[in-house]
């Protein structure tokens, strides 16, 4: 498959992972107004990976000349062939994990979206360009906890450190590279870690340094746990092949 | 003013259709009954969420993915609105919330039935929401202000979802035979716990009477169950379903539907905790909110913080 066809489903993938894993929040929140704010990032993450997965649809079935739908792509691909990001399919530990990972994504997200944005591919930029909008929001609503949950209480102090050490290692497989993609990613990093260090410093957080990087998402080497997710997200297609629902 | 002429005006105001709003004098009967309604009303908006949202995962295209979480989603925004409403009347969200938890205050029972299915979110769109909104549709127009127009809006919504549910099920009736069959199933399974929705027959129903006095409601439950009856059992025909009712027939005279009897014994069971997903339903709410007790103790502390600094800054 082309580089682009690839770099597309990267992104799809990426955002429905998390898409799934931030959806398990819906109505189990810590409180009614942020169960919706949530749940408003679920729908914007949903929707990017429709937008990217439509438009991979649409590359494949034109280079393979056959139908292929976006449900297609999400629902009958498996574990080896999903390209997301090792850190969208981490289970939810609670709160503090799941604003940071929000906020370690979104604020990488932004950046590799202003990339994607000056793309020639006029469709890859399009979507860019409307997600941008929505990961702002993201950004702001997730700094605001980061700060709130690191200069609150000593426990949300201890949970969100505690997050940081799971969810940090995985934060490197943002700007490796993978042979396929279409962005630099690598020189995105430094402007990254200022983003991130801004924000801490206000939350009272240190930067972990010297930590190993996990990576593999990109090139469908997951984590234990994607396997599970798609059993799930995928049952009913599974069960029930060819049907419409 | 004597309480006897309190309550006249109160009376009159309501005879003549002008609102109540939460700075008006009301008898203490009247406020109660209110932000007992209300309250309930929010909890089931709450609770309600927990059945459906128990198919985000797994529901089957992105589609409805997204349509489903949308819903779950407008339900959280209902139930704010509607502890907002009841707030205007003296009680304290908090209150509310615990009354729920410790088992005080109710919330619709159907809620109480497990969605086994991906059919089950198709049926509670067109049954429960169905049900729900004809006694919404009257609320709208509910004596106390707060209630009535926080109604207007949830109505909107509502008839969308079951527009939604009923477009979900119509695409699975003209599916597979697994489907077909995944249909009619969920719509035998909702059907009766749905007429059970509008409570107790007028016979045995305990607050009506003064609840229609006051025009905090402007049917009573029979008189929305037959609308509902008559509204589904044409809805029916279009998916080509049947609702399972051997005794469901059109009577010519009445120009209603004739429809078999509740089984009451399973209403007042489900109502006094026993069905199928009471506990579930109580415990995952509880959970979420012992959980969540560390964040919104953390968003204090943070914000009094912040204030006590800007505070420091301007002395």
């Amino acid at each position: 498959m082309s580089p682009i066809i690839n770099q597309t489903l990267q992104l799809a993938d990426t955002c429905l992972i998390l898409g799934q894993r931030n959806s398990e929040w819906c109505a189990h929140g810590p409180i009614l107004e942020q169960d919706i704010a949530i749940t408003n990032i679920t729908l914007d993450l949903i929707g990017q990976a429709r937008h990217f997965y439509q438009y991979a649809a649409e590359l494949i079935s034109k280079s393979e000349n056959k139908t292929i739908t976006e449900d297609a792509l999400a629902y009958l691909r498996t574990e080896r062939a999903f390209k997301n990001w090792l850190i969208c399919e981490l289970p939810n530990e609670d709160w503090a994990h799941t604003v940071l990972r929000q906020f370690f994504f979104s604020s990488f997200q932004l950046l590799l979206f202003e990339e994607l944005e000056k793309n020639s591919d006029s469709q890859l930029s399009a979507i860019a360009t409307k997600s941008i909008k929505e990961i702002k929001y993201h950004i702001k609503w997730s700094s605001e906890w980061v700060i709130r949950l690191g200069d609150g209480t000593e426990e949300s102090n201890n949970r969100i450190n505690k997050a940081l050490q799971i969810l940090w290692p995985y934060t490197g497989e943002f700007f490796m590279p993978a042979d396929y993609e279409i962005i630099s990613v690598g020189p995105l990093q430094e402007k990254w870690l200022l983003s991130i260090k801004e924000i801490f410093d206000e939350a009272g957080l240190t930067m972990p340094e010297n930590i190993f990087m996990q990576s593999g998402g990109k090139s469908g080497i997951h984590t234990e746990h994607l396997g599970f997710i798609l059993s799930e997200l995928q049952y009913l297609q599974r069960a029930y092949p060819g049907a419409e629902w | 003013m004597s309480i006897h002429e309190l309550e006249k005006i109160f009376q009159d105001k309501i005879d003549k259709e002008i609102k109540i709003e939460p700075k008006d004098w009301m008898p203490e009967a009247y406020r109660k009954t209110n932000i007992r309604q209300i309250s309930q009303h929010a909890h089931s908006e709450i609770v309600g969420m927990l059945p459906e949202g128990n198919w985000i995962s797994r529901a089957p295209s992105l589609k409805r993915k997204a349509i489903l979480i949308a819903k779950v989603q407008d339900e959280a925004g209902h139930g704010l609105y509607l502890y907002s409403a009841a707030e205007t009347l003296g009680s304290s969200r908090e209150q509310m919330i615990d009354d729920l938890h410790s088992g005080k205050a109710k919330y619709s029972s159907i809620f109480n039935y497990p969605t086994l299915t991906w059919a089950d979110m198709g049926a509670v769109g067109w049954l429960v929401d169905g049900a729900a909104i004809l006694n919404q549709v009257m609320l709208c127009r509910t004596s106390y202000g707060p209630y009535a127009r926080a109604m207007v809006r949830i109505c909107k919504e509502e008839s969308f979802h079951q527009r939604q549910g009923f477009e979900s099920l119509l695409v699975l009736s003209k599916g597979t035979k697994e489907q077909r069959d995944m249909c009619q199933d969920a719509i035998n399974r909702w059907w009766w716990p749905s007429l059970m929705m509008f409570g107790p027959k007028d016979s045995e129903s305990t607050n009506s009477d003064q609840s229609i006095k006051w025009k905090i409601k402007r049917k009573t439950n029979d008189e929305l169950r037959q609308q509902f009856v008559d509204m589904i059992a044409e809805q029916v025909k279009l998916l080509g379903m049947t609702l399972p009712d051997p005794h469901l027939k059109w009577n010519e005279s009445r120009k209603h539907y004739d429809f078999g009897e509740i089984n009451w014994e399973e209403f007042w069971n489900v109502v006094k905790g026993n069905g199928p997903c009471n506990k579930q339903r109580l415990e995952a709410r509880i959970k979420a909110h012992e959980e969540g007790a560390w964040v919104r103790e953390a968003a204090l502390a943070y914000s009094s913080k912040k204030q006590s600094r800007s505070n420091a800054k301007v002395a």
